[in-house]
């Protein structure tokens, strides 16, 4: 992301070395090392699949409770469209959490700045503007407010939990104060559009969670910055000492995850066709749980963001089969809670194996 | 009878038999050492004697019983304690607090303060440390407090033997002598040790007998440890028998440039006014005890750290204070001297390891140029020998001494010029270091400049060309390494020392 370009591959490198003392290869404590297997490395790879290979068992089975208790309304291709779109929001909040929580972090204020970015986007003066400009507000909202995280943490030295924490509680204050406590109709009907205008059946909302969910991979796992973040996450201290400028790149983090919110209030006010300051309400937790149960280390420095969308996918089935079947939220709140237990615990057992 | 009998014990984890037939024999009042490098089994056999893991079949006799202690407490309450390198203490409770941790002297549940400083006192007193304050927090204290808090605690148990896994690796010289004298006051009064450590010396000084493991057997048995020659042990431990096998020094070669230029480098309260110089080719070694500030300085000449005064220039150019980014750019590398908390990502890849330091070499606008990266990662982890040779290996899975090679791989891709190495050899054993001080010299030869921090002085002065040594954060002595030897820097560093 910040690489200068005009550093090129260059495949050679390496100092010329005299040549090995032969002896200094025969002997040495290589010896029993070398006889051990590729096992671990193979071994952990093929748990992680597992992990997620777990996850998508638990929709096969969750599918198969639906077949058999909606009548066959379950499989439909209405009602799996309508999974995606309700996923699609809180997962691209999940997006931006898998990589703070990765990068060592937490971020608790992402539902409040989906609450005041929809706010800020659509107060009368923002609207007057147009289409480009409330979008651009609200992204620059979401980072602004990320930046800030972002900067009290890694230049102030602030622990994460209690910086969101603070974001959390006073940006959902200023949405209120921005609107007054009522909730703003859009008015643009470009914004509204997004939910409204389908290909191949589903709404534009599902499309930007995917174009989110495969940019955030590539970002995760093909360039510099996710394999920093791995690093930032799993051993700081290392990281630094390595020439990573671990300040900024956590501070891009945040930034980062406040963009991702940005976007979600875009697909927020085009779903509800308002901005109010009682939207995103504990996307915060649904997104660290959703994170959790995707296998994501809270500790920082592993995990994976396709593991993550499955979890979102998850609660999102869940809520889904609830609402087909009549129960109320009550139980499904309680379901949630059981199976974010259980991911744990089979996440610890699958550990354990490892080691 | 002895205290503790151990025969033929195996275990078996998937995939390797870390003990293979073990046997040992520890008797009441004596200091027995148990010698092997890093995967002969020491590990393994420590948590099996004290309750950790299960021994997959074999007998361990404790006092003349046959037993198998279902957890760590069962052995502590039947009076055998392990003190383990990282030790487990409380920082924020107090010295009693920690020594009577879970069973704390109490009377209808309220615990009894007064009666446990008493005890808590009693027993630091026991171990010829009343200097120690009951109610004093853990926290505050050196390593080499906590871990006489530690054996307080084993002895609050009435242990009769203490197992104490390499307890000097985070002490030095003098706090060294002193776990010696709480040791032999120990087993004056019966209690037996057993005492691992990777450093030959400290057997001598301080033990009974020695049982040696090789690839979780046991070789030798119970064998005198202030007699049995050097040559024998180093053997029975490696198949080899060389303790420490320094490569030869070359000549200067005249009008070799100068890499490193640092001048009056100075932070308060840890150096001050520190000067000195590294040429292409060359390795400068820094001796001094710990708290002298070697790590300090090389952490400050890297950027780790920013001086209050002074300059740290390479090849001419004056480096940023305070800037690793900065350092590194202009050719430094630094392997830390925490290598497991400092130098690796424990659990990633080995080539991510080598190639953290070098991705914008390896990408192209952000993006990772993965083939590239693998290839030349690879290349170098077999250029030195890292073993196993598997890039995707996990890190943590590997040995000491090719965790270090890794770190020293990262540097070496990124053709590093100089490289700062703060203690390289620590936690590596005697074969692989050996290989180590190879590499060392190979990258000297190479041209590369080695900075090099040790707290083992033979290996300042075998490995080094020219050593500075330092007592309370000044150079007190600058020459080349073969015009002084050990007793020698020992004079200067502990001259005016308490």
């Amino acid at each position: 992301m910040s690489e200068r370009t005009d550093n090129v591959v260059t495949p050679e490198s390496t100092v010329d070395l005299p040549p090995v003392d032969e002896q200094a290869r025969v002997e040495a404590v290589g010896a029993q090392a070398g006889q051990q297997s590729r096992a671990p490395s193979w071994v952990a790879g093929r748990l992680a699949a597992l992990r997620n290979l777990g996850l998508v068992a638990v929709l096969a089975i969750l599918a198969i409770i639906g077949l058999a208790t909606t009548d066959g309304q379950f499989l439909t291709t209405g009602n799996i469209v309508n999974i995606l779109t309700s996923a699609s929001i809180i997962g691209v909040v999940t997006v931006g959490m898998t990589f703070v929580i990765i990068g060592g972090g937490i971020d608790l204020s992402v539902g409040a700045l989906v609450a005041l970015s929809s706010v800020w986007a659509t107060t009368v003066s923002t609207q007057s503007y147009g289409v480009g400009v409330m979008v651009l507000c609200a992204l620059l909202v979401g980072m602004g407010a990320g930046a800030v995280n972002g900067l009290l943490i890694s230049y102030g030295r602030l622990v994460p939990f209690i910086v969101t924490l603070a974001m959390m509680v006073s940006a959902r204050g200023l949405a209120q104060q921005l609107s007054d406590r009522k909730t703003q109709l859009v008015s643009v009907d470009s914004i509204n559009s997004l939910a409204t205008t389908k290909w191949l059946g589903a709404p534009l909302l599902v499309y930007i969670f995917a174009g989110v969910v495969i940019l955030g991979w590539i970002g995760l796992n093909r360039t510099t910055f996710g394999r920093r973040t791995f690093a930032v996450g799993g051993n700081a201290e290392a990281a630094r000492l390595a020439g990573i400028d671990i300040r900024r790149h956590t501070a891009l983090l945040y930034v980062l995850s406040g963009l991702c919110c940005g976007i979600a209030a875009i697909m927020i006010m085009a779903r509800t066709t308002t901005g109010s300051s009682t939207h995103g309400d504990l996307y915060e937790l649904d997104a660290i749980a959703a994170v959790i149960i995707g296998g994501t280390l809270l500790t920082g420095g592993r995990g994976t963001l396709v593991g993550s969308i499955l979890g979102v996918l998850v609660f999102t089935t869940i809520t889904n089969l609830f609402v087909q079947n009549n129960l109320p939220t009550e139980v499904q709140n309680i379901a949630k809670g059981l199976i974010i237990i259980a991911a744990v615990l089979l996440q610890r057992r699958g550990k354990a194996a490892a080691t | 009878m002895s205290l503790l009998s151990v025969s033929g014990v195996v275990k078996e984890f998937p995939g390797v038999r870390a003990l293979d037939g073990v046997d040992l024999a520890v008797e009441a009042g004596e200091v027995h050492c148990l010698l092997g490098q890093n995967g002969a089994g020491k590990s393994t056999l420590i948590k099996v004697l004290s309750g950790a893991h299960k021994a997959d079949s074999g007998e361990i006799q404790w006092k003349g019983e046959q037993v198998s202690f279902p957890t760590p407490v069962a052995a502590l309450r039947a009076g055998l304690a392990t003190i383990y390198q990282e030790l487990d203490l409380v920082d924020g409770l107090s010295v009693a607090e920690n020594i009577f941790l879970g069973h704390e002297p109490s009377a209808l549940g309220f615990s009894r303060r007064g009666a446990m400083n008493d005890a808590a006192r009693a027993l630091l007193a026991r171990l010829g440390h009343p200097d120690i304050g009951p109610a004093r927090e853990v926290g505050t204290l050196s390593s080499a407090g906590k871990q006489v808090v530690s054996m307080a605690r084993a002895l609050s148990h009435d242990a009769q033997l203490i197992v104490m896994d390499e307890p000097s690796a985070v002490l030095d010289g003098g706090e060294v002598a002193n776990l010696f004298r709480v040791i032999r006051q120990l087993t004056g009064q019966g209690v037996a040790i057993i005492y691992i450590s990777h450093r030959l010396d400290e057997i001598r000084q301080v033990g009974d007998r020695v049982t040696v493991l090789k690839d979780g057997r046991t070789v030798a048995v119970g064998l005198p440890a202030k007699t049995t020659p050097t040559a024998d042990v180093v053997r029975l431990m490696t198949g080899r028998s060389v303790e420490y096998a320094f490569p030869p020094r070359r000549p200067p070669t005249p009008g070799r440039p100068e890499l490193l230029r640092v001048a009056g480098l100075s932070r308060p309260g840890e150096f001050a006014d520190v000067s000195f110089t590294v040429h292409s080719g060359e390795i400068v070694g820094l001796a001094g005890l710990v708290g002298s500030g070697r790590s300090e300085i090389v952490e400050t000449v890297y950027g780790a750290r920013k001086a209050a005064a002074g300059k740290v220039s390479v090849e001419g150019r004056t480096l940023r204070p305070g800037s690793v980014p900065a350092a590194i750019r202009a050719g430094l590398g630094l392997c830390p001297e925490e290598r497991k908390s400092q130098g690796l990502l424990m659990y990633e890849q080995v080539y991510r390891n080598v190639s953290v330091s070098s991705l914008s070499r390896y990408s192209r606008g952000g993006f990772i140029a993965r083939a590239a990266e693998l290839a030349a990662a690879a290349r170098t982890i077999t250029e030195l020998d890292v073993r196993p040779d598997d890039p995707h290996r996990v890190v943590r899975t590997l040995s000491g001494g090719n965790q270090q090679k890794v770190v020293l791989a990262r540097w070496l891709l990124r053709d590093c010029r100089l490289l700062v190495l703060d203690e390289p050899t620590r936690g590596v054993d005697v074969g692989a270091r050996a290989e180590i001080y190879r590499l060392i010299r190979r990258l000297a030869d190479s041209g590369v400049g080695v900075l090099l921090v040790s707290s083992e002085i033979p290996e300042v002065l075998g490995l080094a060309d020219r050593v500075l040594v330092l007592r309370e954060g000044r150079v007190v002595h600058a020459g080349d390494a073969t015009e002084i030897d050990e007793s020698g820097v020992l004079d200067l560093v502990m001259e005016g020392a308490a």
